[in-house]
């Protein structure tokens, strides 16, 4: 089924949007980068403010939750919280659309996620790693061991297909509303789709330090 | 006696509830429309409301029953009130990502249907 072109596209890329868009978003961060870095200032104003004001929300999150292990894996977890909350809130601007509101996206950022925190245990605990997947006692391990393997695999599934389906599940209610009744009641909804793109953000984020800590701490 | 009416009120409301496609899909066959999916359409419609408003239900109960719990606690000790929060969260996330795997398997039912 060929979905009707609503958004702006690029010639060649008329069905993969979330592509398209995920570069815009990408193009957006690199000439932020740019324009804070010319005038970076030791009394901060205006955007740089506003850029300090959410790193260190996001620092102290991540040290509430990792712990000294925090500063370590920081630049991982604010990059994955910038993206996702600009994807999801893009989809707000007409003639864009989520990236995150196709399934690609989510997947590839949920298994770097999953290849991130199994590399950091691997790194951290060495062979000793696959004592976290034995469980508590030796004479169980035949059982955790499949339990443990599963757990770990419904992970990545779990954190895609959440952000997925909660950003693409907003635009069609948006979408069905705005059939319904095209002039005020979607705006309600609109707002909640702002609420719900900072809350997935953190949803994912959270469970991103979750997991990499859970696999920096050692087994018992 | 007032449970039992309700049961009843419950079977019958589901009895029509099956019975709608059915109507629906002789109605197709009376039109002429000779096809192998002949209220095919309004069984899957039929499956993704009611599995998406079961799934809802069920979410909506134990999200519920967890802030409940979450409330209580901060109550008790407004001291750990930053720990209680993250709690909350993760749980909300992890009972919220049930429904959403029905939301997504709705989406694949009228979007891109393996059966048809």
């Amino acid at each position: 089924m060929k979905e009707p072109i609503n958004y702006i596209w690029i010639p060649g890329l008329e069905h993969h949007a979330h592509v398209t868009f995920t570069w815009v978003i990408m193009i957006g961060f690199m000439f932020l980068a740019f324009a804070l870095r010319g005038g970076y200032k030791m009394a901060p104003e205006g955007l740089q403010n506003v850029m300090e004001m959410i790193i260190q929300e996001l620092a102290n999150a991540a040290d509430s939750v990792m712990g000294h292990h925090g500063r370590t894996y920081f630049p991982v977890i604010a990059t994955l919280a910038f993206f996702i909350l600009c994807a999801n809130l893009i989809g707000l601007i007409p003639g864009c659309v989520s990236p995150t509101s196709n399934l690609n996206t989510t997947l590839a950022l949920a298994l770097i996620v999953f290849l991130l925190y199994q590399f950091v245990g691997v790194y951290t605990h060495g062979f000793g790693y696959i004592k976290q997947f034995l469980g508590p006692v030796w004479w169980l391990a035949w059982m955790m061991l499949p339990i443990e393997i599963i757990s770990h695999l419904a992970r990545p599934v779990s954190l895609s297909m959440r952000l997925f389906g909660n950003v693409r599940g907003d635009e069609l209610v948006i979408l069905v509303l705005g059939f319904l009744v095209p002039l005020v009641l979607p705006m309600p909804m609109i707002v909640m789709t702002i609420l719900f793109s900072v809350i997935q953000t953190a949803v994912f984020v959270i469970l991103t330090m979750v997991y990499i800590s859970g696999a920096l701490e050692e087994a018992h | 006696m007032k449970g039992k009416k309700r049961v009843a009120a419950l079977l019958i409301l589901w009895a029509i509830l099956l019975a709608a496609p059915m109507a629906m899909a002789s109605e197709g066959a009376a039109a002429g429309a000779e096809s192998r999916y002949d209220g095919f359409f309004s069984y899957v419609a039929l499956a993704c409301v009611v599995g998406l408003g079961l799934a809802a239900g069920g979410g909506g109960i134990g999200m519920g029953s967890a802030v409940a719990g979450v409330v209580n606690a901060m109550a008790r000790n407004p001291g750990l009130y930053g720990k209680f929060f993250m709690i909350l969260f993760i749980g909300l996330a992890f009972i919220e990502s049930v429904v959403i795997y029905t939301l997504v398997v709705v989406l694949l039912l009228l979007y891109a249907n393996p059966l048809l």
